[in-house]
């Protein structure tokens, strides 16, 4: 009728992610079934993620891995990586500033991750970003360096609050600069009371046991879920 | 942040909205959004703008709605609101405090002809 309003309410009640978090879903279903075990790994650019990963996958020896890394550009980090022997995938986001998972879902069709194998996402060095998107994984591991400064998680709470590990990495550094190192930790419990967090040095090794610990038993857990 | 991305996550569900309801356009539209969802409101604003040209809520009016912060405080065990995500439990005093809520980003309603 002219003159009266035709507009209608239409209730949505959608989460704007629902897209990227419905195709979280499917990857951890993928990634159960096969009893993986997929860590996003983020962290600020610099902070040694790829340097802890190469590390982890040496010492880690025969153990089936697979490693998707992202970036904005370049394929250094893959490269980087596979000469290590592990195979990886590079995602380069152009302009994106975190992996989302349609990325990762592609990637993990790509690399087909043998079952009870580990999976790492290198998520974009960027502190804010990846915090929001859900990939699949079964949890996000923050990397944060000694040089970065101890107010960092309260800076940036987002991202130590959606992670389940903390890694003080560059433990090697800590004598030469002014870091306070149990800040750091009560700056992370203080955000996160829930976070096990690991001190250690990806370059010298100092450190590296409890963290591998951690990860094989983490992996041990996806072949008998409790 | 990822405002852009999250104005396409909007525009996404527009579309698949208005191929389910059968409406042209958007008159406005209603976000909630969570204290801790890290949300910067004026880069949304901005992004929706520019990101629902050419879609059915191209020119739509865009209204946030802000949605509590909540937590678990790990000493009083207590369910409780919070400003910021750093503040410190309003009942008891403690630093440790697990957020539970708040960082909801999502679409409320759609006013459509």
């Amino acid at each position: 009728m002219p003159g009266l309003s035709q507009a209608r309410l239409i209730e949505v009640e959608t989460s704007i992610l629902s897209k990227n978090d419905a195709l979280a879903q499917g990857n951890r279903r993928v990634l159960k079934a096969l009893q993986v075990l997929a860590l996003n790994l983020v962290s600020s650019p610099g902070s040694g993620k790829t340097t802890l990963l190469c590390e982890t996958i040496k010492a880690l020896g025969d153990a089936p891995l697979a490693v998707i890394e992202g970036d904005q550009q370049t394929s250094a980090d893959a490269d980087r990586i596979r000469h290590t022997g592990a195979r990886a995938i590079q995602i380069n986001t152009g302009k994106g500033c975190h992996l989302d998972a349609q990325m990762v879902g592609h990637a993990i069709d790509d690399l087909m991750p043998a079952p009870q194998s580990y999976l790492f996402i290198e998520n974009v060095g960027n502190l804010v970003c990846p915090a929001a998107f859900d990939l699949g994984e079964d949890a996000k591991v923050a990397i944060l360096s000694v040089t970065e400064g101890e107010d960092k998680p309260l800076k940036y709470p987002d991202m130590f609050t959606a992670a389940q590990v903390a890694i003080l990495n560059k433990l090697d550094l800590a004598p030469h600069t002014d870091a306070d190192l149990d800040a750091y930790e009560a700056n992370l419990l203080r955000v996160n009371p829930g976070l096990t967090i690991f001190r250690l040095s990806a370059r010298t090794g100092e450190g590296m046991g409890p963290w591998l610990d951690w990860l094989r038993g983490r992996l041990a857990d996806k072949r008998a879920p409790r | 942040m990822h405002e852009m991305s999250l104005a396409e996550g909007i525009r996404q569900i527009v579309i698949e909205q208005a191929r389910a309801h059968g409406f042209s356009r958007v008159k406005s539209l209603r976000l909630e959004i969570g204290r801790f969802a890290g949300v910067e409101k004026p880069a949304l604003e901005f992004a929706f703008d520019v990101v629902m040209r050419g879609s059915p809520a191209e020119g739509a009016a865009l209204e946030m709605l802000d949605l509590p912060g909540r937590a678990r405080c790990f000493d009083c065990m207590k369910l409780v609101e919070i400003d910021d995500r750093l503040a410190p439990c309003p009942l008891c005093g403690s630093g440790k405090l697990l957020p539970e809520g708040g960082d909801e980003m999502r679409i409320k309603d759609m006013e459509v002809i």
